[in-house]
C-alpha cells in the first residue's frame, strides 16, 4: 500500500505545532522515533531549552511477557519538569501503552504543568484513553502489520511497513 | 519344620558348587544338598526354579541405631530391612549411643535382636571406653559377652601410643582390631576427597594421605604387635596398594570396602547430593577402579553394605552439614551383582565377597552351605529388576545415592535357622 | 545432566554460580547492568519494574555490605524488601533452613537472595522452592559468590572493552574464597585467553589448575604483563590454622604494593571486592591510586544486581 512520505507529514505536523510553542516550551521525545523526529522539530521551531529524550523501556507493562529489551538507551532530561509545558513526541501512535509509559516516568521527574502529544501517524485501533494533539497523518493498517520510522545516512526519513513477529 | 527348596541354582563358594541343586532342610539345620535324605517328607516346598539359592549375606557393617539412636532407626526396622535384603549374619559397629563399651550394654543388644529371631547380629566392641581413644575397655570381658572384634568405628582419635597398645592388648587374647584407617587431624573437617570436584565445590577436604598415612601406622604397629587387624572401608587406590603389599609380606590384615564405593566416586557429588556425603568419602574414578581390582584380585576380602539410616531432617541440609552415611543393606546384593555384571567376573566369585569371605573375616560360623550348617541361605531372582524407592525401602534411613534408580537382583525368600524370615 | 539454573526454556531461573552458565547468558546480564548504570545516575534512581515483588534477603551468615547492595537495588526497582537476619532469629530456635525458606514462601515471596556459610545452601533451597520463586547466591561458603563476579566482568568490561586479549591474576587465598571460583568461570567462559592465580601453596585448592588457570606461587612473576589484578581478601583465621605465619609475610610476598603493580601492564587496573585489608594484602597507595578501580566496583555492583534481578523476574 501508499505511505505517506515521512519529510512531507513532518513539514505538515511542524506547521500545525509552530503557533503552541513558546520560549518556555519543551521537547521530548520517545526512542527511537520520536527522538529523531524531535531533532528535527527541535532544530525547525527554534526552541531554546535542551531537548529531553525519554527510553520507556523501565515503564512499560509488557515486562513480565518479553522481559527487559537489554538495549535500553538512557533516557536524558535536562531540565526541570515541574511546572514546564511539554511536548511529547513519538512517531506512530497505536495502542497507547507507550505513551502512557512515558507520561508515567515524566510524572517520576517532576509534575508537568501540561503535557501535549504529537505523533507523525496515528493508526487508532486505541487500548488507552489516549488522544494526540497533532497528528501528521491518520492511516488505517492491518493489524498484522508493523509500521516503523526510519532514518537514512543522510538523515531522511521514510516510513516502511512490516510483518509483526511476535514475541517468543 | 522340614523344608525342601527345589530346583535352584545352588551357589555356595566355600564348597565350590554352582549347579542346579535341591536344598534339604531338617530343624533349622542344612542336611543334604542334592541327593534326597532317606525318607525326607517336607512340610514346606520352595520353588527355587530360575533362581539362586546361595548363603544368607554376611554383612560386615551394619548401624542398627540401637541403644541411643532410635529416631533414626529401631532394630526392628534395620533388621526387617537386613532380611529383605538376604543378609542373615551382620556385624555392628559399637557406636551406639552409648557406645557399646560396657558388657551389659552388649548383652541387652544381643538379647533384643536374638528375641526378634531374624538375623544373627555380631557386635563390634569398643576398642577405648566411650570411643574417646584414652582407655581400654574390658576387652575380654567384651569377647565374652559376644563381641566379635573391636573397634573405634568412624573417628580413629587414637594417638600412636594408645593404639600400639591397644592392639598389643588385644592379640594378647586374640582379638581382631577393626580400624578404619584415616588420620583425624588431616582429615580434619573434610567432608569429600581432596580433588577436583571438592575444589569446584569449595567442600572442604580430606586428601588420600589421611587414609595412606593412617595405614602405615596401622601396619606397622601390626607388624610391632603381632596384632589381627582388619581395615574398615578402604577407599583410595593408594590405600589398595599398600595393604597389598602388606599381605603379600604376610601380615595378618584383611580389608573390606563399601559397596557404594565400588560404583560411585566424586563426580555423583553432582550439585551437592547430600546422599553421597559418605565415611570415608567418595574418591576419583582412578579410586574406584582400584578398589574394584583390589576386591578382584582378593587384596579386599570383602564387601559390605556399611548401613548407615539417617534421618531425613539430617539430609535435607547443606553438604558439610549433612550427616554422612547411606542405607544400602537393602541394596547389597544388587550392587554386588551390578559389579560382577559390569567387570564380566562369575557370580560364585561375586557372591564369595558377601558371604564365605566376611564371614572368615568376621571368624563366625556362617556365609556357606555346609552340611551340618545352620540353614541361613538367601534366595535370589538374579533377573528381575526392582526399582529403589523410599515406599519399597524397609529400612527407615531412605538415605540412598540410588533412590529412583532400577536394580537387577531380587531377593525372594530368607531363611534364618531354617525359618522363612522374609518373604517377597 | 540438567542445569538447575536455568528453566526447561533454556532462561535463568536462578542465579547460583557462575559456573555452566553459558555466555550469552552472562553477557545479557552484563549489557542489562549497562541501561543500569545510566538509572543509578539519574536523578530519579527508581524505575518500576519490580513493583509489587516481594525480595527476601535470606542472611544465614551475616553481611552487611552484600545485604546492603542487595535492598538498594531491589528498592531502586520498586521492588519491596524484607531483611532476615537469621543468624540471630529462626536458625538458633532450631528451625532448619528449609522450614525457614517454606515458611518465607507461603508469604508470597518471589525472590530469596541467601548467604550461608555452608557451599551449596543456594542449590539446596534453589531445589526445594515452589516453581515460581527465584534464587540468588549472595554467597556460600567457599563455593560461590556469582553476582560479586558479575560486577567483577562488568568492571573489566568497561576498563578494557575486549575480554579475548587479556591476562588476569587473582591474588590470595583462593582455597576458601567463593569470588575466585566465580570469577574463574565467569573470566573462563568469557574467553580471557590467560587466568592466572598468584597464591602460596597452603591457600590453593588441590588440582586448581583443572580450573583453567596458570599457577604462581611467586608474585613478581605473576603480575608480569598482566591487564587487570583481583585482589582477595586474607582472612585472620588464616594465620591461626598454621596456614600462614603472619599478616607482615604475607604483605610482603603476597600484598599489592606499588612496586609490585609496576612491574603488570603499565595500565593495568587494580580491583577488590571489599572490604580491603590495607596494609596486608593491599597497599593503601594502591588502592588509593589512579589504577584503583574499587570504588566504581561499588556503584557497578547495584546495576548488575539490578540487572539479575530484573532478568530473573522477567523468566
Amino acid at each position: 500500500m501508499n505511505l505517506p512520505d515521512a519529510e512531507q507529514l513532518l513539514a505538515e505536523l511542524t506547521d500545525r505545532i509552530r503557533s503552541d510553542v513558546t520560549k518556555d516550551t519543551v521537547l521530548v521525545g520517545i526512542y527511537t522515533g520520536g527522538v529523531w523526529l524531535a531533532e528535527r522539530l527541535h532544530k525547525d521551531l527554534e526552541c531554546t531549552l535542551p531537548l529531553g529524550t525519554l527510553d520507556v523501556s523501565f515503564y512499560r507493562d509488557d515486562f513480565h511477557e518479553i522481559g527487559l529489551h537489554p538495549q535500553v538507551k538512557p533516557s536524558n532530561i535536562p531540565f526541570e519538569v515541574e511546572g514546564r509545558h511539554i511536548i511529547l513526541i513519538d512517531d506512530v501512535l497505536y495502542t497507547g501503552r507507550t505513551i502512557r509509559a512515558a507520561i508515567n516516568e515524566l510524572f517520576d521527574y517532576g509534575r508537568p504543568a501540561s503535557i501535549r502529544l504529537a505523533a507523525l501517524v496515528d493508526r487508532g485501533a486505541r487500548e488507552m484513553p489516549i488522544a494526540a494533539n497533532y497528528v501528521g497523518a491518520d492511516i488505517v493498517l492491518p493489524e498484522d502489520k508493523m509500521l516503523a520510522l526510519e532514518q537514512k545516512d543522510n538523515g531522511k526519513l521514510s516510513l516502511n511497513l512490516y510483518d509483526k513477529i511476535s514475541p517468543e | 519344620m522340614r523344608i525342601l527348596i527345589k530346583d535352584g541354582r545352588v551357589i555356595d563358594p566355600e564348597n565350590g558348587m554352582d549347579a542346579v541343586n535341591d536344598v534339604y532342610i531338617i530343624a533349622g539345620k542344612i542336611v543334604a544338598i542334592g541327593a534326597e535324605p532317606d525318607s525326607f517328607q517336607a512340610n514346606h516346598v520352595i520353588n527355587a526354579k530360575g533362581l539362586v539359592v546361595c548363603p544368607g549375606l554376611v554383612d560386615l557393617s551394619v548401624r542398627l541405631r540401637e541403644p541411643g539412636l532410635e529416631y533414626k532407626a529401631t532394630l526392628e526396622s534395620e533388621m526387617r530391612a537386613a532380611v529383605a535384603g538376604g543378609v542373615t549374619s551382620l556385624a555392628c559397629p559399637p557406636d551406639t549411643d552409648p557406645p557399646l563399651d560396657e558388657p551389659g550394654l552388649v548383652e541387652m543388644l544381643k538379647h533384643r535382636a536374638k528375641s526378634l529371631n531374624q538375623a544373627h547380629v555380631y557386635p563390634i566392641g569398643a576398642l577405648t571406653q566411650g570411643l574417646k581413644g584414652e582407655r581400654l575397655t574390658e576387652m575380654a570381658e567384651l569377647h565374652d559377652a559376644g563381641c566379635v572384634a573391636f573397634s573405634q568405628s568412624d573417628k580413629l582419635l587414637l594417638d600412636t601410643k594408645v593404639m600400639m597398645q591397644a592392639m598389643q592388648y588385644a592379640s594378647t587374647f586374640g582379638f581382631r582390631v577393626w580400624l578404619r584407617p584415616e588420620d583425624d587431624s588431616i582429615a580434619d573437617s573434610g567432608v569429600a576427597h581432596d580433588g577436583e570436584v571438592a575444589t569446584r565445590l569449595g567442600l572442604p577436604a580430606i586428601p588420600v594421605c589421611a587414609e595412606t598415612i593412617a595405614l602405615s601406622k596401622i601396619i606397622l604397629i601390626a607388624k610391632e604387635t603381632g596384632a589381627k587387624v582388619h581395615l574398615c572401608r578402604i577407599s583410595s587406590a593408594e590405600g589398595v596398594a599398600m595393604v597389598r603389599a602388606a599381605r603379600q609380606q604376610g601380615l595378618p590384615i584383611t580389608c573390606d570396602v563399601a559397596v557404594n564405593h565400588i560404583h560411585l566416586s566424586e563426580m555423583d557429588i553432582s550439585f551437592f547430593d547430600s546422599n553421597c556425603h559418605l565415611i570415608p568419602p567418595l574418591r576419583a574414578i582412578s579410586d574406584r577402579d582400584a578398589l574394584r581390582a583390589g576386591l578382584v584380585d582378593g587384596t579386599i576380602g570383602a564387601v559390605c553394605s556399611d548401613h548407615a539410616p539417617v534421618d531425613e531432617d539430617a539430609k535435607l541440609v547443606p553438604f558439610g552439614e549433612s550427616e554422612a552415611g547411606s542405607t544400602s543393606i537393602e541394596l547389597l546384593l544388587s550392587l554386588v551383582l551390578k559389579w560382577a555384571e559390569e567387570i564380566n567376573i562369575s557370580l560364585a566369585v561375586a557372591v564369595a565377597k558377601v558371604t564365605s569371605e566376611p564371614a572368615k573375616i568376621l571368624g563366625v560360623e556362617a556365609g556357606d552351605l555346609s552340611v551340618g550348617a545352620a540353614a541361613d541361605l538367601c534366595i535370589f531372582d538374579p533377573d528381575q529388576h526392582w526399582r529403589v524407592e523410599a515406599s519399597i525401602l524397609k529400612s527407615q534411613g531412605k538415605n540412598t545415592p540410588f533412590l529412583g534408580m532400577e536394580l537387577l537382583g531380587k531377593v525372594k525368600y530368607t531363611l534364618a535357622n531354617g525359618i522363612i524370615v522374609y518373604e517377597d | 545432566m540438567n542445569n538447575p539454573q536455568l528453566n526447561k526454556d533454556g532462561k535463568l531461573q536462578h542465579l547460583l554460580t557462575t559456573e555452566g552458565l553459558p555466555a550469552p547468558i552472562l553477557l545479557k546480564i552484563l549489557d542489562t547492568a549497562e541501561s543500569f548504570v545510566g538509572v543509578t545516575q539519574r536523578d530519579i534512581k527508581k524505575v518500576p519494574l519490580l513493583r509489587g515483588k516481594s525480595i527476601f534477603n535470606l542472611f544465614f551468615e551475616s553481611s552487611t555490605r552484600t545485604r546492603t547492595t542487595f535492598e538498594i537495588a531491589a528498592k531502586r526497582l520498586s521492588a519491596d524488601v524484607v531483611n532476615l537476619n537469621i543468624a540471630a532469629s529462626s536458625q538458633s530456635k532450631g528451625e532448619t533452613m528449609l522450614d525457614t525458606v517454606n515458611n518465607l514462601s507461603a508469604m508470597n515471596a518471589d525472590m530469596f537472595i541467601v548467604r550461608h556459610s555452608q557451599s551449596g545452601a543456594a542449590h539446596l533451597i534453589a531445589r526445594h522452592v515452589r516453581p515460581e520463586i527465584h534464587v540468588i547466591n549472595a554467597g556460600d561458603g567457599r563455593h560461590a559468590h556469582p553476582t560479586q563476579a558479575l560486577l567483577d566482568m562488568f568492571t573489566i568490561r568497561r576498563y578494557k572493552h575486549d575480554f579475548h586479549n587479556l591476562r588476569v591474576a587473582i591474588v590470595g587465598d583462593i582455597l576458601h574464597s567463593r569470588v575466585a571460583r566465580s570469577q574463574i568461570h565467569a573470566l573462563t567462559t568469557l574467553g580471557v585467553p590467560e587466568v592466572r592465580v598468584i597464591s602460596p601453596k597452603t591457600l590453593l585448592p588441590t588440582k586448581v589448575e583443572r580450573l583453567g588457570v596458570h599457577v604462581y606461587h611467586d608474585m613478581e612473576q605473576g603480575l608480569k604483563g598482566v591487564d587487570v589484578v583481583l585482589m582477595l581478601r586474607l582472612q585472620n583465621e588464616r594465620m591461626l590454622g598454621a596456614r600462614l605465619p603472619s599478616a607482615e609475610e604475607y604483605f610482603k610476598y603476597y600484598g599489592l604494593t606499588q612496586e609490585k603493580l609496576a612491574l603488570a601492564k603499565h595500565d593495568a587496573i587494580v580491583m577488590h571486592p571489599g572490604p580491603m585489608n590495607r596494609g596486608i594484602e593491599i597497599d593503601s597507595a594502591v588502592a588509593d591510586g589512579k589504577q584503583s578501580v574499587i570504588l566504581p566496583q561499588v556503584t557497578f555492583g547495584i546495576a548488575v544486581r539490578m540487572a539479575v534481578m530484573t532478568i530473573l523476574a522477567g523468566n
